[in-house]
């Protein structure tokens, strides 16, 4: 007992400060892809899970990104991409809605990027969190519910109760049953074997709750996508309050997500572009 | 069928082995090389013969079930009657015995899909056989339980989701259905306990049915597969090289295992060979990715004790392991670091020396924790005797990995299947940890040798590191029609890969039994040696996935 006490003691304090300090990721750390508007940006294909597309638009090609889509292999910023588009290192990515994910640029010859859709985040926060804030009073327990995921986005959630990020010092923690809930973090694209199960879960949540999609299955279907045996992500199946990008989300990356549900923070505002 | 590498002349050993076979088969026997050159596929002119020629496998040549593929090769007729084909692919149990494998190979008729089960006589074939009957609609005859495995309630009757006709991407609707038959115990006294598939913990999701008196469990009755994702249909008629993504996803924490086990099998296909640097790169990634679990693992079976210190120990240094994989390969989880033709990302100086200096703190970490565990007589006691899995029982259901070794089977694919850094012309000395207890306490120790060798395996690997090359470039389109075959030492346990292009070079056929496919059964017969409240402990020292066992 004394032992573990003292290797507890030499250990000291491991937790992380974020969100009161910045979280800066490693050199490597695949983050937000930045696309390079003007440039030989790479055809759809090159992307695995379908995350890039392209359009044209007034004889000009327009590459778009769906960061709830992308699984931040870098493969589109592979040669002979490299020069178009550059895996940034952002990693606070939560959005409210799905169109907050998307990026687009003008391809090849205009040096300009396209017009961003208007809108106003903090307006979107707002409106979507008072209720929440005030019935859940800024502290929020989830229930994990996996609806199929390949268990990285577990693990990171899991990882959120380890001494490093021990989320419970921000007031969010994770319980046992849907009934002593707030809310839900899913996991992965709602397969048809859980189908029923997570229905039934979130039902169980009472009113007001809140549907956090975190990971690429969760947030659009990711590399599973739809089929036979996949709904395709969550909002197929229930509306979701908060989408966290990644493939897995870093822990840092979800405990942002939940304070952007929460109304603590805000989210994402314009994707970056080149 | 395809084969790679060229073909080889029987050696000895081979002619006793086929000789043995058409000794006990009816029908013809047709022997050539393949996938690999030291690999034997034999097929089976009748099915009926397929029974007696698995038993002479198992009893008369020491061998285990590895894993079974069938396949809908209608697309891509060879002159054989029927366009179902199944492979039911073996390995040999010695340790260190040769690395090769032996497929038994047959037709089924597609108007009459039927097999010979084998289940009753090798235990191991129970989940595969039950899984071909549910994706491909082909029946093994004779196997004791006829429920489904893959797909669940409400899946239209005769709709076979891996049969070439089938379109994989659109849904198919629910039908109604009655609730599904769990086997459980019936009498005075005994309870059901049903738990899951959502559990009270942040895990995955999977149904157990308890049969218990009191405390004491009298069976269990597991149903898996709630995260089918039909990843192995997704990745079909892919590129190779695009569907490479999609094997390093089916699994998060085998991330690294899996795409290597892909990349291996497609490089058989592609007749390439990763160069020695990412061969050893490779090598210091698996042993990192078996590390960060190993060490994880440890302090959630501490968990299962209430043994906190332990589970906040082990999740702190798994934690900078995972940081450390972050700097390595841009993921947590090691994904990005291997692709088709070697490796993507190479070595820094700087970062070796920042790996060396975190190994050397997990290894002091590990032997404290240890030290803490084994001094704690009210953990000790948890973990001795609990959830025994038997060494007959363990070879019976072709258990691998930790799980097996634990109970004392010398199986270990670095050594038996070489591969990555295990593949070079020198290959390291592997020290192939076991213990013969085969219960909790076996399981934690033997991970806990696992580690430690991981650390040094990885200290060998960095040292030997010398300029060179990262990849070589893999050609589209890839040969068509041919087979590759790799088997990876996974932190769970052997991984098979199953991998085969269509005539275009594209991917027909991909499967993987991982580890913890041919583990789940152990996992209920020894809970069937514990009680309710040790479940989640026995549960945790095994330590398997469900993704990866889904797909």
């Amino acid at each position: 007992m004394l032992r573990i006490l003292l290797n507890a003691l030499r250990t000291g304090v491991v937790t992380t400060r974020y969100p009161a300090e910045p979280s800066v990721p490693p050199e490597r750390f695949r983050g937000a892809p930045v696309l390079r508007p003007g440039s030989a940006l790479p055809p759809p294909a090159v992307c695995p899970t379908g995350a890039l597309s392209e359009r044209l638009e007034a004889g000009g090609r327009r590459v778009g990104l769906d960061l709830a889509r992308c699984v931040f292999c870098g493969r589109c910023a592979e040669d002979p991409w490299a020069g178009a588009i550059a895996m940034g290192r952002d990693f606070e990515l939560a959005a409210r809605t799905r169109s907050d994910l998307r990026i687009e640029v003008v391809a090849d010859d205009a040096a300009i990027p396209t017009a961003q859709p208007a809108r106003d985040p903090d307006a979107e926060a707002a409106r979507a969190s008072s209720e929440i804030r005030r019935v859940l009073g800024r502290s929020l327990h989830l229930r994990h519910l996996d609806a199929g995921s390949c268990n990285a986005c577990d693990w990171e959630l899991a990882a959120l109760l380890n001494p490093v990020y021990d989320v419970r010092r921000l007031g969010i923690d994770f319980v046992a049953s849907p009934r002593h809930a707030d809310g839900v973090a899913v996991t992965g694209p709602v397969t048809r074997n859980l189908e029923t199960a997570v229905r039934r879960t979130v039902e169980a949540i009472p009113d007001p709750r809140i549907v956090i999609a975190v990971g690429a299955c969760a947030a659009s279907g990711g590399i599973v996508g739809e089929g036979y045996a996949s709904a395709g992500g969550v909002d197929k199946v229930l509306p979701v309050d908060v989408y966290i990008p990644g493939c897995p989300p870093r822990p840092e990356a979800v405990i942002f997500g939940i304070l952007v549900a929460l109304g603590r923070l805000d989210a994402r505002r314009l994707p970056p572009t080149g | 069928m395809g084969s790679c590498g060229a073909p080889r002349r029987s050696s000895l050993a081979d002619s006793a082995l086929i000789d043995a076979l058409r000794a006990r088969a009816l029908g013809a026997v047709h022997a050539q090389s393949g996938p690999r050159p030291p690999d034997l596929t034999l097929r089976l002119a009748r099915t009926g013969d397929l029974p007696a020629a698995a038993a002479e496998l198992i009893a008369g040549h020491s061998m285990a079930l590895a894993t079974v593929v069938a396949t809908d090769e209608t697309a891509t007729p060879d002159g054989d009657p029927g366009d179902l084909k199944v492979r039911y692919i073996f390995e040999p149990i010695a340790a260190g015995a040769q690395d090769r494998f032996v497929t038994l190979l047959i037709s089924v008729d597609a108007a009459r899909p039927e097999v010979p089960s084998l289940t009753t006589a090798i235990p191991a074939a129970n989940w595969h056989e039950r899984e071909m009957r549910d994706l491909f609609g082909i029946v093994p005859a004779g196997h004791p339980d006829p429920r489904t495995l893959v797909v669940h309630d409400g899946w239209p009757r005769g709709v076979f989701a891996l049969r070439k006709d089938f379109d994989g991407s659109r849904r198919v609707p629910v039908e109604p259905a009655e609730e599904f038959p769990h086997l459980v115990a019936e009498g005075e006294g005994v309870f059901e306990i049903p738990v899951g598939p959502i559990h009270a913990g942040i895990i995955e999701p999977g149904h157990f049915r308890f049969s218990s008196v009191g405390e004491t469990v009298l069976h269990l009755d597991a149903r898996l597969f709630y995260t089918h994702r039909g990843l192995e249909k997704r990745m079909e008629g892919l590129s190779p090289l695009d569907a490479f993504y999609v094997a390093e996803r089916i699994c998060g924490v085998c991330s690294f295992a899996h795409g290597l086990g892909y990349c291996e099998a497609l490089e058989q296909i592609a007749g390439v060979d990763a160069p020695p640097r990412a061969r050893l790169i490779r090598g210091i990634a698996l042993e990192l990715e078996r590390l960060y679990n190993h060490v994880g693992d440890i302090g959630n079976i501490c968990a299962g004790a209430s043994f906190h210190y332990g589970t906040a120990t082990g999740a702190r240094m798994k934690e900078r392991l995972q940081q450390m994989n972050e700097r390595l390969a841009g993921n947590r989880f090691l994904r990005g670091l291997v692709v088709p033709g070697g490796a993507r990302l190479d070595l820094s100086q700087e970062l070796l020396g920042e790996l060396t200096a975190t190994l050397k703190d997990t290894l002091a970490g590990l032997d404290s924790l240890m030290g803490r565990i084994e001094a704690n007589p009210s953990v000790v006691d948890r973990f001795d005797d609990t959830g025994v899995l038997r060494h007959q029982a363990a070879v019976d259901l072709a258990v691998t990995g930790v799980a097996a070794r634990a109970s004392g089977v010398d199986r270990d694919a670095r050594r038996d299947h070489p591969h990555a850094a295990f593949a070079l012309p020198q290959p390291p000395q592997l020290h192939v940890a076991t213990a013969s207890d085969g219960d909790v306490m076996a399981r934690v120790k033997v991970r806990a040798l696992e580690a430690r060798e991981s650390i040094r395996l990885v200290g060998e690997f960095v040292r030997r590191l010398e300029p060179g090359p990262l990849r070589v470039a893999l050609a589209e389109p890839l040969p068509g029609g041919r087979i590759g075959l790799s088997a990876i030492e996974s932190a769970r346990g052997e991984a098979v890969h199953w991998l085969r292009t269509d005539a275009h070079g594209r991917v027909e056929r991909y499967h993987l039994r991982s580890p913890s496919y041919h583990n789940w059964p152990a996992v209920a017969l020894a809970a069937e040696t514990a009680i309710v409240p040790d479940f989640p402990l026995v549960n945790k020292s095994f330590e398997l996935c469900y993704s990866c066992t889904d797909r």
